[in-house]
């Protein structure tokens, strides 16, 4: 029986692995917890213990302090929700689009351009940022949310993510009736293709949705009105002189910004790392 | 029946213009501007107007390349990259090695991927700041940990030690991508042939011998991937220490050149000619490594995809073949 054997070589071993699982658990966890907990606590008694499990009252008063100064969560919820929104559909409509493009025409540079797509797929955006913004500020568009917005429409790795997942997804014997039927081109993509591609178009939404909403820089260069702050930069305004020493407030104005993401984690979680292992392997 | 011969081709560059028109203008237009910037005078807030710079055409990269800031930038950018880089990967590989061993199944390996997964999705910015908050002075939870176990005295100003900030940034991006880079791994894992494995375990190779000589051979390529994408993002570092310590604390002992380029752009100076050079400068390394990744990439998988295509293309025209004698048929 294989089961002596493996009790042999596995005890100390298994004990080993949980060991270190049940350690990262706990660093994963240990400081959002710290900071659910701080953000129900005064002042006062996160100077006297900082670390505490235990939960206070203070939640409302913390509030009423973090909401009296520059920090409005609200607005940064829906400045980022507008943003994030408008760049991920962008993001996954225009990426399949081009994905139809090559996969169910076939062109002359088609070959070319898919070459293209791959080469441009790594390439930074943060370091042309100089360039961008002067583009937008000479325009006088440096407040207006399409900028953040209509970029998302050249996503390369999507469009590369789209096509690997459209090829044997998509049959074009189905196309072909399509047009015997007498339909458009436009709209058996949109009637056709786009339902196929459902769950693909899922996880990539996610993702474009995550890392837009995560994304500090080119708001911070380009969004100087603070009613267009976006969540980022109203966590980055929790770091200066006005909430110095309401530390109370500091860890509740997180926690706003934390709890939504970790809502939408939970229920999306399975989705979301099957998605980072599928996009890997396609990678 | 001549009108059934339909050429569709003009759809594929139909529906590839809104791609093509968005890189033009919100891609390569700025990587062009920027390049130009980096050879003018334009500098000062609200100015637009540029002008080439007559005298010396390179000075503002001279001025960046002899830049005290901008070399401790470069520095601290590559070095905290390759602290969090290394322990990353190990425990990552390690990780995945356990998670993907069939001689030992794990128990709540769903759980513990979600978990490790999670400080991933949340913004770094509020990451950044949380932390900061950790490590504070007079009283933040770390100094309430270390004299609640008797390890110091009084408080300890943690951020003031260059050492203590660096490592807490480097901490911080270990913890927020170690599990996203087992995730890849894992799944690299799974697409090796189980084959493999099998024959390596009637050969008597037992665990560590599987994972040298079997497992990391056969993940090349999914590590270097790893390797470039982690790279590219590291250059890149921003939201981390840009919030972290106010004025990028002691020496500019958590200064990266995107805080760099940021803070000669954007914050008071508004140098945009410099800041552009800084950024030519860094865009040009993170092309020669992703051009590595592409070419590496490319050998194994160009062979594959040209193959690909040839059958998608027969497959096509097999197709509208049938499509036209149905049609005629009809």
């Amino acid at each position: 029986m294989n089961t002596k054997t493996k009790k042999r070589t596995s005890t100390g071993y298994m004990i080993i692995i949980y060991a270190v699982c049940i350690f990262l658990t706990l660093l994963s966890l240990f400081p959002f917890t710290i900071m659910i907990v701080n953000s129900t606590r005064s002042t006062t008694q996160i100077q006297q213990h900082a670390v505490s499990l235990i939960p206070s009252t203070y939640l409302l008063k913390n509030m009423a302090i973090l909401l009296g100064k520059s920090f409005n969560p609200f607005r940064g919820f829906l400045n980022s929700v507008i943003i994030s929104t408008g760049a991920t559909i962008c993001a996954v409509y225009f990426s399949t689009l081009t994905a139809y493009g090559l996969v169910v025409y076939t062109w002359r540079m088609k070959r070319p351009f898919f070459s293209f797509v791959m080469a441009i797929m790594m390439i930074p955006s943060q370091v042309t940022m100089i360039g961008f913004y002067q583009m937008v500020y000479k325009v006088h568009l440096t407040n207006n949310m399409l900028m953040l917005i209509l970029p998302a429409i050249a996503s390369p790795a999507m469009v590369f993510f789209m096509r690997q997942y459209m090829i044997p997804a998509l049959s074009l014997e189905i196309i072909q009736s399509a047009r015997i039927d007498g339909a458009k081109e436009f709209f058996i993509f949109n009637r056709i293709a786009l339902p196929i591609m459902k769950p693909a178009i899922a996880t990539q939404a996610i993702f474009a949705f995550v890392t837009n909403w995560n994304n500090l820089f080119t708001p911070l260069v380009l969004l100087t009105d603070n009613k267009n702050y976006t969540m980022p930069i109203m966590v980055s305004l929790l770091k200066g002189d006005i909430y110095k020493t309401e530390y109370g407030s500091i860890y509740l104005g997180l926690t706003l910004t934390v709890l939504p993401l970790i809502a939408v984690y939970l229920f999306l979680s399975k989705y979301i790392i099957a998605g980072v292992a599928l996009g890997s392997v396609k990678g | 029946m001549k009108r059934k011969r339909v050429s569709y081709a003009k759809y594929g560059y139909f529906f590839c213009i809104p791609f093509v028109l968005a890189f033009l203008i919100f891609s390569l237009y700025p990587i062009i501007y920027t390049m130009l910037i980096g050879f003018t005078d334009l500098k000062g807030l609200g100015t637009t107007n540029i002008h080439i710079l007559k005298d010396d055409l390179f000075k503002n990269f001279k001025t960046i390349l002899g830049n005290n800031s901008f070399q401790t930038a470069f520095r601290n950018t590559w070095k905290m990259w390759i602290i969090n880089f290394v322990p990353q990967i190990v425990l990552a590989l390690l990780l995945a090695a356990w998670f993907t061993d069939t001689r030992s199944k794990i128990k709540g390996q769903g759980f513990f991927k979600v978990v490790f997964y999670l400080p991933n999705i949340i913004t770094a910015a509020t990451v950044s700041i949380l932390f900061a908050a950790f490590f504070g002075h007079p009283m933040g939870p770390v100094n309430d940990i270390f004299m609640s176990l008797g390890w110091s005295e009084k408080p300890i100003y943690f951020l003031r030690n260059k050492a203590v900030a660096q490592g807490v940034i480097e901490f911080i991006q270990f913890w927020q991508w170690y599990g996203y880079t087992m995730i890849v791994l894992i799944s690299g894992i799974l697409g090796i042939s189980p084959e493999i494995f099998e024959a390596a375990e009637v050969d008597g190779a037992n665990r560590i011998q599987t994972f040298f000589y079997v497992t990391i051979p056969n993940l090349k390529t999914i590590l270097l991937f790893s390797l470039v994408t982690s790279l590219i993002g590291g250059l890149q570092m921003f939201d981390v220490p840009q919030l972290f310590i106010a004025k990028q604390g002691p020496d500019n002992a958590t200064l990266t050149t995107s805080v760099f380029i940021y803070n000669q752009a954007f914050s008071g100076s508004y140098l945009y000619n410099r800041a552009a050079a800084a950024s030519v400068i860094m865009f040009l390394i993170i092309c020669v490594a992703s051009a590595c990744l592409f070419i590496t990439l490319r050998d194994k998988e160009e062979i594959e995809l040209h193959k690909l295509m040839r059958q998608q293309e027969k497959a096509y025209r097999l197709a509208t073949r049938a499509a036209r004698k149905e049609g005629k048929a009809k």
